[in-house]
Order: structure tokens, then C-alpha cells, then sequence
């Protein structure tokens, strides 16, 4: 930190008809600096960065970087001036490689593409220096999640950046992949560039950052020195109270094996084997966790479980019943409920009112439906009540599901799942892209229904939240289940090893 | 019967095979840069319209086929203006655009036709084949392959450029960016509205010159609807050449294949069936493409979908 000013992001309003996104936000940034910004989903801090780099252009503000103003909205003026941003959802193009990417935007739109080997060499010699691994030449559609990262990183890194910012980087990272991010971003400062490093997670920005910006609402609510806080008053700052960083589990002995699985094996969408030889038992009053990065095989087991995706062989029994086989719709009527991955894609349709949301599955059957009518007032009666069990807010029963947030959409699908009747609970990512509010009070429903003697099976990418809900964690990698651990923050260090495919016992 | 099997049946039906293919050539291999960059032209029929109709009144009036081909480039690149602002700046559903071309293309060159060419009957002098020192003059190869007029000639040079500013520049490599993840162009700080317009362009200037092959080197007259589903052909083309332009290329000339045996198996004195069933054999075959052509491997993922920033 040099404390010397780099960028004045002043003033910045931005909104999307009548949601406003910036709130005349202002931000500086000193020279070589980590600098956090911290805050919940939706409050903003993306679109921040995404005026910043041109994507967007603010309604009002301006943008000050080394003493110049940059012209809004232009993406290559923010190229030009050497800011270069890894975006969450990565700016790669899938069919083309590596030395592709690095090139798209380059140079006259009309020059022959040549010297490609000079392309490589330099892509050789950066990832190198960094200890990154990228292949020059492979296509991005073979890379993993993880490894997508670092040819994004190195992207930015290629095209000779000084200000760099990261989207929640640590997302698709198992712990120790996020130890070796942060050691690089440390190397980056020390190599005189400067870092704006996106996060929602407290213990990972206490242990990188200089210096943090909290958002809140659309707005930054303070800056601070990393070394003069600490986590309690930095979520605080976030969420505008204090907040219950730990709920209580109370101890229950398990009872009888309500979900059985053995030795399942399945195809994914590709057609290639995902799930090798996958058994485990969920008990009632029980709460399992399936830890692992994303893709290693979690969503077809959600999917399998559901009847969304045929098995090829092993048994899955509910209660005594033999799931394989069944269709979906066989599989709905038994008594599971299932919270599923991408609420967008499969839990709701965006652009229908919460009543026809909430009915989804049962809109044929009493009390909704009789001799094929639905009952609009008992609908609605229904919505309104489970509006209010589950705090969803929203302007009505009537609005469009799509004009909430990501928390409030959560909420409706949980509340929705938590009022049929069942045994088995599945849940694929709880607390994906919500609120900690949304979050307290999603978790809080959860523990109920392991205390009123449910069995959940809960799969996470997130080990916080399976820490917090787990009876026991059960890791996944490559379709196989590699260990199980209890749900103690103290293992995490071998979780992090079985989830990267390692195992505990020869790495130590 | 013998006919059938004689090698001048066979030199014959290689020479039509090449030459019917060239209209769905060129429009395939338009088509191809249009889906590339994620825009589904489903306008070809009514783009090729156009160029057959600009090309023949051009070179009627002006008794010049090169004025003819400048006249069809005109049109289709004014019928690609109209799509590509429809879709691509007003961001309207690519697939009701191009069926509103296809519309406008059949209706609009059929009154012009007939508004302003009631006595077009003599037609015009269509383009002659070019005679090749040596190969033309070869036995068989000869007049298989090089007895052809300028046009189906072009195909070659054109569908090599194609795969030339495809895959060897920076247009190109931007372009097929574009289908796949446009906002990963427009973050490299290039205009995707940019890049699909110029894609559009590309598509509809070349399939206007597929049109005016069929009024400037096939027929020498436009009769209305001339291009008879080769549009929708050119579409069916694209699916099973995966996206490529020598895929298109090659699968085009399998089309053309059709055609010829179809004109070939008319002109026989053979009639154990009935010719409309010859006649319809592309089609039959299009249909068949289809069915067979599951697997949706290469189809560029944002295909059909408009861009919007945020």
C-alpha cells in the first residue's frame, strides 16, 4: 500500500427501471493495494465493477483512474487504461482454446491472425512466472471450473493489467485451490499490481485484504483498514444488524433409514458415467451433508434421486420402496420434497404469480383443484399464509415471482416443499445467491423439520453451510463418494484434500 | 434404359450436380456466418427472391450479368439491412423477422415483376459456360467439371474465403465468438450489434447471389417464387454441415446431386413412376437430413438469442 490514489469511483447512480442498483456510490482505491468489497447478493458490488470496466454506463457519477477521467461506458477506454476484471461467470468462449480467447478483441478486427506461436510462448512464460498450468492450446469446453479460473486470471494478467478485480473468486474453489488464489493475489500486489477482490465471505476477506469496502442497499456503507476490524463488526456493517453467526442444533440420536442408496450408478447428460458405486443411508432426524466442488457429480445424484436422470444400475429405496424405475412424476407423489439446484430452471417459472408458483406440483389435486377447476380463493388463501410463515416479501399473492429477489424466490420454494407431506427432504444448494436474512431464516426452517423427524440430505458447495447443518458430511468427487467427516470446522483442512480428489491420510 | 448407365450420363449428371448446387452454396455458406454469430436468418427463401428478381430486372434493362450480380449484392444487402435492424438493434424474434422477409420477398418481387416486366417474355442472354483451355477440352473430366459458367466457378473461391476469414482472422474468430458468448466479445471491447450486422450482411449478399444465379445462369427469366424452397434447403444444409462452411460446401453439392438426378430421371423416357415423386426428391431429402441429423453438436449456443448488455 503506497496510499497514493489510484482510482475515484465518485458519486456513481445506476438504475434498471425502477430498481436502483448504485446509489451514488463512492470508492477509492490506493495503489497496490488488496482492497475488498464486501457485501450480500444484490447489493450492488458487481455492478459497481461492471461500470467500472465499461460493461455498464452509470447514469451519473465519474470515474477518476490515476488523475484522468475515463469516459463511461467503454469497455476498451477500461482495457486501454489497463483494468481488466475476472468476471464470476467467466468471459470465455467455450469451443475455442485458450490462446483463442486471448487474442478475441485484439488487435484490427481485419488483420489474418498469424503469429500464434509468439501467443503461446508468452502464455508459456506468464503462466509459468505465476505457477497458474495453463495449456496455451486447450479448449476451454475440456477445462475444469477451477482451472477456467486461472485462464481467466492469466487473461487479464496477459493483456497486462494494473487494477485487477476478482468476482467472487472463491466460489468455485475447494479450500485449498482458495489458499493458493489468495498467495497469488499477494504475488500480484507484490509484482506492483493493484486488486479489488469481490466477496461475501468475512474470513477470507479479513485474510487478504488491505483495506474494506462494505455495500449495503446500493451503497458503500464504510471503508475500513482490514488490521482495525474484525468479523462480527464487518457483517454488522453488511447487513445492518447484528447477526446469529451460529444456530443451534440440538443433539438428536437418529432414528430409523428412511432414504437407502446402493451402489448407484449413473450417465450424465454427456452420456458419460457421473455417479460410480454411490451408496449412503439417511436416517430420520438426520441431516446429511454431500460436500465437493461443483460438477464432480452432485447434480446428477440430485437429479437420479428425482427420476430426472435414468439409472443405470443400483437401488434407491424410500421408506421401503424402490425408486428405480419410477418416473418423475411416480417419484413426486412419494413422500419426498425437493429443494432443487437452480431455483430459476427448476424450482419456479419467473414469469408466473407466487399462487400458480406455489401449486406447481399439486395444482391438480384438492384443495386447489376439483373436477378440474382450480380454486383461485383457497390459492391464494394458501399463498398468502405461507407469505407470511416464511416472511416472503412481496407486493401480493399476484405478483410475478420474477420481481423478487433471489432470497424471497428461496423462501416460497422452501416454504412451498416444507408444506407437502414427506419423509425425505433433498436439498440442492440452500442458500445459493440469497440474503443472510433469507439465509437465517431457511437454515432455522431446515432444523425444524431434522427436529420433527425428517431425514435431509443436503448438498453444498458451500462447507459453511453444511458446518452449520450437517449431521455428518459425506465428500464427493469424480461420481464417487470419498469420505465422510463429522461437520467440524477444525477438519477442514482434509475435507478441502478428499474434495480435491486427495487423500487425507497420504498427503499428510 | 441404356442411358442410364453410359459415362456421358454420368459426365452429364456430375456438370448438374455442380451447377444446381451453386445457388444453395452461396446461401448456405451465408447462412453459415449469419448462425456463426448467433443470428438465426430464416429470411434465405425471400433474400433469394430478391437477388433473383434485382439481378434479372438489372440485366434486363441493362442487358449486362454484371450489372445483373451488382444489383442482386445491392438487394440483399438492403433485405439484410432490414432483418439485421429488426433483430439485431430493435432485438424483434429473429424467426418472425425472417418470415416476414420470406413474405415480403415472394410478394413484393412478384409485383414488381409484373408491374413493371409485363413483356418480359424474351428473357435475357444467361451467363455462357467458360471454356477452360485444356480441361475443358479433357475426356470426361471435361465435360463433367469444366464446362460450367463463371458463377458455379465462384463457388469455390467463395467457400475457400469463407473458411479463410472464418478461422484465419481476427473477423472471423470474434465472429464465432460472438454465437457462443457475446458478452465475452463485448467485455474484449467489441460491439456485438457491430459484429452480427456485419454477419448478417455477409449472409444476406450471398444468398441474394444464390437468387440471382437461378434468373442469370439458369433460367433466363424470374417467374415468381423461382427459388422454390432452396432458401429452406440452404437451413437444412447448414444443420447437417455442423456449422461449416466446406461442410456446406460438400452437402450442397449432395443437394445438388438430387436436383440433377431429379432433372436427369424427368428427362428419361422412363416412366414406371410418376415424375412429381423425382421432383420432390430434395425436398424428400431435407426432410430425411433432418431426421437423421439428431445429434446437435456445433450448433452455436446463443443461436436465435438476442443480445442485451447488463
Amino acid at each position: 500500500m503506497s496510499g497514493r490514489q489510484l482510482l475515484l469511483m465518485d458519486g456513481i447512480h445506476k438504475r434498471f427501471g425502477p430498481l436502483i442498483v448504485s446509489a451514488g456510490v463512492t470508492l477509492d482505491i490506493e495503489e497496490n493495494e488488496i482492497h475488498a468489497l464486501l457485501g450480500e447478493n444484490g447489493a450492488g458490488k458487481t455492478v459497481l465493477m461492471s461500470i467500472l470496466c465499461g460493461v455498464l454506463s452509470p447514469d451519473e457519477g465519474q470515474i477518476i483512474f490515476k488523475g484522468q477521467a475515463l469516459k463511461p461506458g467503454s469497455p476498451r477506454q477500461a482495457i486501454k487504461h489497463r483494468i481488466g476484471m475476472v468476471h464470476q461467470h467467466f468471459m470465455l468462449v467455450p469451443n475455442l482454446t485458450v490462446a483463442e480467447n486471448y487474442v478475441l478483441g485484439q488487435g484490427s478486427p481485419f488483420s489474418v491472425i498469424r503469429d500464434m506461436k509468439t501467443v503461446h510462448a508468452r502464455i508459456v512464460e506468464l503462466s509459468d512466472r505465476y505457477g497458474l498450468g495453463v495449456k496455451p492450446d486447450a479448449l476451454i469446453s475440456d477445462l475444469s471450473v477451477g482451472e477456467q479460473q486461472r485462464v481467466e486470471i492469466l487473461k487479464v494478467l496477459y493483456h497486462g493489467v494494473e487494477l485487477l478485480i476478482l468476482d467472487e473468486p472463491t466460489a468455485v474453489l475447494t479450500p485449498q485451490e482458495t489458499d493458493r488464489l489468495l498467495h497469488l493475489l499477494r504475488r500480484l500486489v507484490e509484482d506492483g499490481k493493484t486488486v479489488i477482490f469481490i466477496s461475501h465471505k468475512l474470513d477470507e476477506v479479513i485474510r487478504v485484504s488491505d483495506r474494506v469496502s462494505v455495500m449495503r442497499d446500493a451503497k458503500v456503507v464504510r471503508t475500513v483498514k482490514t488490521s482495525e476490524t474484525n468479523a462480527r463488526e464487518l457483517a454488522r456493517m453488511m447487513v445492518g444488524r447484528d447477526v446469529l453467526m451460529d444456530l443451534p442444533r440440538a443433539p438428536i440420536e437418529p432414528g430409523r433409514v428412511v432414504l437407502s442408496v446402493e451402489h448407484l450408478n449413473c450417465d450424465g447428460e454427456s452420456g458419460l458415467p457421473a455417479l460410480h458405486g454411490v451408496s449412503f443411508q439417511v436416517r430420520a432426524n438426520e441431516i446429511v451433508g454431500i460436500a465437493g466442488v461443483s460438477g464432480n457429480g452432485q447434480s446428477e445424484l440430485a437429479l437420479a434421486l428425482t427420476g430426472l436422470l435414468p439409472i443405470a444400475s443400483g437401488s434407491v429405496t424410500l421408506e421401503g420402496a424402490e425408486l428405480v424405475g419410477r418416473s418423475s412424476h411416480d417419484i413426486n407423489q412419494m413422500p419426498i420434497a425437493h429443494i432443487p439446484e437452480d431455483r430459476h430452471r427448476m424450482g419456479i417459472v419467473l414469469p408466473l404469480p407466487l399462487t400458480e408458483n406455489v401449486i406447481l406440483q399439486r395444482f391438480d389435486k384438492p384443495p386447489f383443484s376439483s373436477r378440474g377447476m382450480l380454486d383461485m380463493s383457497e390459492i391464494t388463501r394458501q399463498t398468502r399464509d405461507l407469505m407470511r410463515r416464511f416472511q416472503v416479501k412481496a407486493s401480493g399473492p399476484g405478483d410475478r415471482i420474477q420481481n423478487l429477489s433471489g432470497g424471497n424466490q428461496q423462501k416460497l420454494v422452501v416454504g412451498r416443499e416444507l408444506d407437502r407431506r414427506f419423509d425425505f427432504l433433498l436439498i440442492n444448494q440452500l442458500t445459493r445467491g440469497i440474503d443472510i436474512g433469507a439465509t437465517e431464516l431457511v437454515m432455522h426452517k431446515i432444523l425444524e423439520q431434522r427436529s420433527a423427524g425428517k431425514a435431509i440430505l443436503l448438498i453444498s458447495t458451500e462447507l459453511e453451510e453444511l458446518f452449520t447443518l450437517c449431521d455428518r458430511i459425506l465428500v464427493m468427487y469424480e461420481g464417487r463418494l470419498v469420505g465422510e467427516m463429522p461437520p467440524d470446522r477444525g477438519r477442514l483442512e482434509e475435507i478441502g484434500l478428499l474434495m480435491a480428489g486427495k487423500s487425507p491420510m497420504s498427503a499428510a | 434404359m441404356e442411358d442410364l448407365a453410359s459415362l456421358s450420363f454420368l459426365a452429364a449428371t456430375i456438370a448438374a450436380s455442380w451447377r444446381l448446387a451453386a445457388p444453395l452454396i452461396f446461401a448456405s455458406i451465408g447462412e453459415v456466418f449469419s448462425e456463426r454469430a448467433g443470428v438465426l436468418n430464416i429470411g434465405l427463401e425471400g433474400t433469394m427472391l430478391a437477388g433473383a428478381f434485382a439481378g434479372f430486372a438489372a440485366a434486363f434493362t441493362s442487358g449486362s450479368i454484371l450489372f445483373g450480380v451488382a444489383a442482386a449484392i445491392a438487394a440483399g444487402v438492403l433485405v439484410g439491412l432490414l432483418f439485421a435492424f429488426f433483430t439485431i438493434t430493435i432485438k424483434a424474434d429473429q424467426i418472425v423477422v425472417g418470415a416476414a422477409i420470406n413474405l415480403l420477398g415472394l410478394g413484393l418481387t412478384a409485383f414488381l415483376f409484373r408491374s413493371y416486366f409485363p413483356s418480359a417474355g424474351k428473357g435475357i442472354d444467361i451467363a455462357k459456360p467458360v471454356h477452360l483451355p485444356w480441361l475443358s477440352d479433357l475426356p470426361f473430366f471435361g465435360e463433367a467439371l469444366f464446362r460450367q459458367n463463371a458463377f458455379v466457378y465462384s463457388t469455390l473461391p467463395v467457400a475457400a474465403l469463407a473458411v479463410f476469414v472464418l478461422y484465419r482472422t481476427s473477423f472471423g474468430l470474434t465472429l464465432r465468438a460472438v454465437g457462443e458468448h457475446p458478452k465475452a466479445v463485448d467485455v474484449a471491447g467489441r460491439s456485438v450489434a457491430l459484429y452480427r450486422y456485419g454477419a448478417v450482411l455477409i449472409c444476406s449478399a450471398l444468398a441474394a447471389l444464390g437468387g440471382a444465379f437461378l434468373t442469370l445462369a439458369h433460367s433466363n427469366q424470374f417467374v415468381e417464387g423461382i427459388s422454390s424452397g432452396r432458401g429452406f434447403i440452404a437451413l437444412a444444409v447448414v444443420v447437417f454441415a455442423r456449422w461449416s462452411p466446406i461442410g456446406a460446401f460438400v452437402v450442397s453439392l449432395l443437394f445438388g446431386v438430387f436436383y440433377a438426378l431429379q432433372l436427369q430421371l424427368q428427362a428419361q423416357p422412363v416412366h414406371f413412376l410418376p415424375y412429381q415423386l423425382f421432383q420432390a426428391l430434395p425436398y424428400l431429402m431435407t426432410i430425411a437430413a433432418l431426421i437423421f441429423v439428431r445429434n446437435r453438436v456445433g450448433t452455436p449456443s446463443m443461436l436465435g438469442v438476442a443480445y442485451k448488455k447488463s
